[in-house]
């Protein structure tokens, strides 16, 4: 079976501004099976969203192999679905012209677009206001626009980067509770990146640990939970603790060397 | 257990409406003192000009100026009647207006777009940008004639440098996410360009609107000083010529007049061309 995401040795530097060589990830390893939900978690600057930017083709790796649904990466590939950590809706667009964006980038009529856009916004129980401007919306329904405007173009792949972090707590479950809803109705494999080990293990089959800054990967764990699971209640079976207490013994060492690190920084 | 109920009900509906009324008894007061400060200003002006303490030959009087005006209005002025004055230096203004801004929305947006070109042209635009503009005026004259094309090219000149900058860092200040969002989605580079990089950018570009319509006036108007037969401008120059200072007032009042319906113009537009940004505040606007 050809994975659908495969990562061999890679690694990616930076040029700062100040003319130095900065690496963010390195000779890093991942593979990710057709229709599996990965969680990523790491110590901040440990290079969780440069690891995105190289599967979605937005940056090519300094060194190392990319491949994506059994093809090298060369650009932006199709059947990638990328949700943003921060607002990334058009603000001048009604909620139906974003949603509907991406199938008219990609050639569908308009009238075409337009009609599987409304069909996306009442999946993602937004009916009502596809009139709307996202500065009229609260930040979990632009969450739900930029979930709609990815899963309209059938991604094979789905990208996330700590899409809900920005979330309260109550609209952030309740979100979640729907991504794996939507999630299970497709066979979309997810990389799903966050900086809670929590939210990783209520949503993720696999869960990634990354090495602080410059990233690789440090262990990965299966998580054997049932599906379908209530994000809500998960945390509260005698199993997810065993889960979450082995998996952050090997965060936590990550953790405190990143914020070391930061303390020095800042001194 | 229902009086408490009324009671909490009542305040509410009482407090929205001496809020509303509050806001009524605010607007009717500005626009009073608005009324005030023209009166005091034109008041002390004529009062000032009367008794002797402001020079009438130099800087005229309310009433003369007013006077003037109404003979422009009812008898013509003396290159013709005062529509086809106001409607020259509308059409140069306009044109001006026009040609400026377009050139500047493209080839900012070019110049935004391409790194290596806005590099090698820096310098050029930005010491051609520290010339006093309107000096050109006097190159178009001798160049273009004395007809309406040299004083669309200097206002055109004029509106250029505004409208070309604020377009350049408009597409400058592209939120990268929403670059990388629409090439995820699938557009291409036109796309990218009319779909998110122009829309991103046109918040700056019509703010620069407002300007530079007032410098489009300008560019017309010095135009006809450089040399014109018509317009409001030359209006204002043979005035001068003339000693006559009510006249040049009298032709600053018609410019005024154009530049304000001008603005309440650009203002409809702008809120045309971008409803999706959240309202501002009224009190901001004046």
């Amino acid at each position: 079976m050809t994975p659908a995401i495969e990562l061999r040795g890679v690694t990616k530097r930076f040029l700062t501004p100040s003319g130095g060589v900065y690496t963010a990830l390195r000779d890093l390893h991942m593979t990710v099976d057709p229709g599996e939900f990965c969680a990523v978690v790491g110590p901040t600057g440990c290079g969780k969203s440069t690891t995105l930017g190289l599967i979605s083709g937005l940056e090519p790796p300094s060194e190392g192999e990319v491949e994506v649904l059994g093809k090298p990466v060369n650009g932006i590939a199709d059947g990638i679905g990328y949700v943003f950590q921060s607002d990334a809706v058009f603000p001048w667009k009604t909620v139906l012209e974003n949603v509907a964006a991406g199938p008219r980038y990609r050639g569908a009529s308009n009238r075409d677009a337009r009609e599987r856009a409304r069909d996306w916004i009442s999946r993602v129980g937004l009916s009502g206001f596809e009139d709307r401007y996202p500065y009229q919306l609260s930040g979990g329904m632009r969450k739900r626009v930029a979930l709609a405007q990815s899963l309209i173009n059938g991604p094979r792949i789905l990208l996330m980067d700590e899409p809900f972090s920005a979330l309260d707590v109550q609209t952030r479950s309740l979100m979640e509770n729907e991504l794996l809803g939507l999630w299970s109705a497709s066979s979309a494999s997810v990389v799903f990146i966050t900086h809670d080990l929590e939210e990783a293990i209520s949503l993720g089959d696999r869960v990634f640990v990354m090495t602080a800054g410059p990233g690789t990967m440090k262990s990965n764990y299966k998580i054997d939970l049932p599906r379908p699971r209530n994000v809500a209640e998960i945390r509260f079976q005698p199993h997810f603790a065993e889960i979450y207490e082995e998996i952050w013994k090997d965060l936590r060492d990550e953790v405190l060397v990143s914020y070391e690190r930061q303390k020095r920084g800042a001194a | 257990m229902s009086r408490p109920q009324e009671q909490a009900a009542r305040p509410v509906v009482d407090l929205a409406a001496r809020r509303r009324q509050q806001a009524r008894r605010r607007q009717v007061s500005v626009q009073l003192l608005r009324l005030a400060v023209a009166v005091i200003v034109l008041g002390g002006w004529e009062l000032g000009a009367r008794s002797g303490v402001i020079d009438k030959f130099f800087w005229s009087q309310p009433s003369d100026i007013a006077t003037t005006l109404w003979h422009w209005v009812k008898d013509g002025t003396d290159l013709g009647p005062l529509w086809d004055q106001v409607l020259t230096t509308l059409e140069e203004t306009v044109g001006g207006f026009v040609v400026g801004s377009i050139l500047g929305v493209v080839l900012g947006v070019i110049l935004g777009r391409n790194r290596l070109l806005s590099d090698v042209m820096g310098p050029y635009i930005k010491a051609a940008n520290a010339i006093p503009r309107v000096v050109v005026g006097a190159l178009f004259a001798i160049s273009l004639g004395l007809d309406i094309r040299s004083k669309i090219a200097t206002a055109a000149v004029l509106v250029f440098f505004v409208v070309f900058f604020n377009a350049f860092q408009g597409v400058r200040e592209v939120d990268r996410n929403l670059v990388a969002n629409a090439r995820i989605l699938g557009a291409d580079g036109r796309r990218l360009t009319t779909e998110v990089i122009i829309p991103s950018a046109l918040s700056w570009i019509i703010a620069s609107l407002h300007t530079s319509f007032g410098l489009a006036l300008v560019g017309a108007v010095v135009g006809e000083l450089f040399g014109a037969t018509a317009g409001v401008g030359e209006l204002i120059y043979s005035a001068k010529n003339n000693f006559d200072a009510a006249g040049v007032f009298a032709g600053m009042a018609l410019l005024a007049a154009m530049a304000l319906v001008a603005e309440a113009l650009i203002t409809a537009l702008e809120d045309r061309l971008i409803r999706w940004r959240p309202p501002v505040a009224t009190e901001t606007r004046i």
